[in-house]
């Protein structure tokens, strides 16, 4: 069996009275795609803010790489190799698509004001290096015939796409997608399929998605968590998830 | 028809305008005031210059085509392509260099002396610009930063005797240390809060210098600050002190014009220095955190920057920068007082890196001495320089938004 990246215990997140998530409970093990699935507003965007450290949940244990990580900033919470993605993509929209890539690279640089001022060799050769990981992540995307473009005048698919290539460039283990096909056509659909299952076969990364296109949910998920109201439904395969009464119930409603 | 209203419109505009600004005059007589009207040859003008205006528009699409046939001449003829550009920049800027120190030995010493000021205000809009292009932390405050720098300088120079050339990096630190203090708490404030908060500072410092009396002197200022000297050469007339003069050491006879030549000439390198150290700034990991922080504060911390240190950081260097203009400017005047660092200084630098284009070096360059020479040209107008300072606004605004040489990207080579 292997191990477990991130174990989420117990997560609760109360804004005053109400309750947005409930002991809600994940296991992502490596080289595994998590989904979360539920109805709008069920709390899973919810759950991807406690977990990235935008919110500090209330109660329970999130343990990374066997590591308390609740309550730790969202910056340091990153540096830690879990970076996400946003369900209205967030690019630097007025910077070009390499810039982007290079502030993600931020920490792995050699941010010392001197050592900039005077370019120095360990300055040059990280700053190289996080060219080459851009260059390469692009490649990966199919973006890099846009490098030099404005981030902001892209397709919305290739925003989409830049991205993701944009967390992959921080070499992080897990990676949070939030509704990364929302807006997508089938076409695109697709092709991001093939991305994530690369990402996970080819560079060994986890992934944890949250995603209501139920084919590519179905298709590409190990594991599957279903969320209503903020309170864990089920979990288990696409086929467990698929014939569950619960899970039809929430969708549905009640027949 | 259309046409017809558009141009009965203008002229109206023209009518009032004109009338407010030439047809009437304010003359005192003894203590009142009367109001004269113009004489009959200013009216023929301004009736002239009416009409003109009802014309011009009323024909304005026979005169554009009229226009248009003129032949252009082909701009891109005169400028060489990208990849000779590049090859031809370094150059470029040498002559450059060498005409800025050339210059000053052929004018006049007043238009060296403006040189100098308007140099101070490149150093400081470029300092703001890091604040306010970059970063997008707007700043009402940022003379508070230069008066520090100023008043360090005075003070150390006259309670410890120390040379401009040790002051320059104490002031530079002194102003950067108010910065990180000021920046420390105010910095999760957001926008508009930010600008209230920095407003509030920029009078703090103020007032506490008109106060402070026992050290600064208060509203009665610092005088007598010591220039700066050239290698301990000194450019005053006499020796106070025994110590050695410029024209003394070279042999030649005295002259005031050497002391403003050489204010300008340290102005250019402080200018130069500036220049690099921001330009290499902004090609740094740190530059575009900054400008990604303005882009996308969330995106920012969710890739793992902190966004309290990249912005403590772009505050703290602008205010250095001012630190360092403010030294400068104390060492140049040899007198200050608080009433150089009001709330207008501010927002004349704000308006320089608005003018120039947010970010954008060249532009706030050009800005900065489009906004102290205009003036100093517009010397007649005097009365209506703040008109004409605010018709410019408003027109830069209106129609060119993003200043006068916007920001360009940074194109970045691909292997």
């Amino acid at each position: 069996m292997s191990q477990l990246l991130l174990d989420v215990n117990g997560l609760t997140m109360q804004f005053g009275g109400l309750v947005a998530v409930n002991k809600v409970n994940l296991t992502v093990k490596n080289r595994q795609i998590v989904s979360v699935i539920g109805p709008n507003g069920a709390g899973k965007t919810t759950v991807f803010n406690c977990l990235s450290g935008f919110y500090i949940p209330t109660a329970g244990s999130v343990m990374f790489k066997g590591k308390e990580i609740a309550g730790m900033k969202d910056f340091q919470i990153s540096r830690q190799g879990l970076v996400r993605t946003f369900q209205h993509v967030r690019l630097f929209s007025n910077m070009t698509v390499i810039e982007n890539m290079l502030v993600a690279q931020h920490r792995h640089l050699n941010t010392g004001l001197l050592s900039g001022l005077f370019k120095t060799p360990s300055y040059r050769r990280l700053e190289q290096e996080a060219m080459d990981r851009a260059i390469f992540w692009l490649k990966e995307v199919d973006l890099l015939d846009s490098a030099n473009r404005e981030s902001g005048n892209l397709s919305y698919g290739q925003q989409r796409r830049l991205e993701i290539a944009r967390c992959m460039v921080t070499q992080p283990e897990l990676l949070m997608l939030d509704e990364p096909a929302a807006g997508l056509n089938p076409n695109e659909t697709k092709e991001l399929d093939e991305l994530i299952i690369k990402l996970r076969d080819e560079h060994e990364i986890s992934i944890l998605l949250i995603e209501h296109d139920m084919g590519l949910v179905m298709g590409i998920s190990d594991h599957i968590y279903v969320i209503a109201q903020g309170t864990p439904l089920a979990d288990g395969n696409a086929d467990d998830i698929k014939n569950n009464p619960d899970v039809i119930k929430a969708y549905l409603g009640e027949s | 028809m259309g046409k017809l209203y558009n141009a009965i419109f203008s002229a109206g505009i023209a009518f009032v305008l004109a009338c407010l600004m030439i047809g009437v005059k304010l003359n005192t007589d003894g203590t009142t005031l009367k109001v004269t009207g113009a004489t009959s040859e200013q009216w023929a003008w301004i009736i002239g210059g009416i009409a003109l205006v009802f014309f011009s528009q009323l024909f304005a699409d026979q005169i554009d085509s009229a226009f248009s046939k003129i032949p252009k001449p082909k701009v891109a003829h005169f400028i060489p392509e990208g990849d000779k550009m590049t090859q031809l920049k370094p150059w470029l800027l040498a002559g450059l260099f060498v005409c800025m120190v050339v210059w000053p030995f052929m004018v006049s010493r007043g238009s060296v002396d403006l040189a100098t000021l308007a140099l101070i205000y490149i150093m400081l809009g470029l300092g703001l610009n890091i604040v306010v292009g970059l970063a997008g932390l707007l700043d009402l405050g940022y003379v508070a930063f230069y008066a520090v720098g100023a008043y360090t300088y005075a003070l150390l120079s006259q309670y410890f005797d120390m040379s401009f050339w040790v002051c320059l990096p104490i002031s530079a630190g002194m102003a950067a240390l108010f910065g990180f203090i000021l920046g420390f708490p105010v910095l999760r404030l957001r926008g508009d809060y930010l600008a209230i908060v920095t407003l509030g500072f920029g009078e703090i410092i103020r007032i506490l210098l008109n106060n402070w009396t026992a050290v600064t002197g208060g509203p009665n200022g610092i005088s007598g600050i010591a220039k700066p000297a050239l290698f301990g050469l000194e450019f005053t007339r006499r020796s106070k002190d025994g110590s050695p003069l410029f024209h003394d050491f070279f042999g030649i006879d005295y002259s005031s014009s050497y002391k403003v030549i050489f204010l300008y000439l340290i102005a250019v390198v402080l200018v130069a220095f500036v220049i690099f150290v921001i330009n290499r700034l902004m090609r740094m990991p740190i530059g575009r955190a900054w400008e990604a922080l303005r882009e996308d504060e969330i995106a920012c911390r969710s890739l793992g920057l902190n966004r309290t240190a990249i912005k403590l950081s772009a505050f703290t260097i602008g205010a250095s920068t001012a630190g360092f203009a403010g030294s400068f400017f104390a060492a140049r005047q040899g007198f200050i007082s608080p009433e150089s660092f009001t709330f207008i200084e501010s927002a004349i630098i704000l308006a320089i890196v608005v003018l120039g284009g947010m970010g954008s070096q060249v532009g706030v360059i050009l800005a900065a001495i489009v906004m102290t020479i205009l003036p100093e040209l517009a010397r007649e107008f005097s009365e209506y320089r703040m008109l004409l300072f605010g018709l410019t606004m408003v027109l830069m605004m209106r129609w060119r938004p993003q200043g006068l040489v916007p920001m360009k990207r940074p194109v970045l080579e691909l292997k």
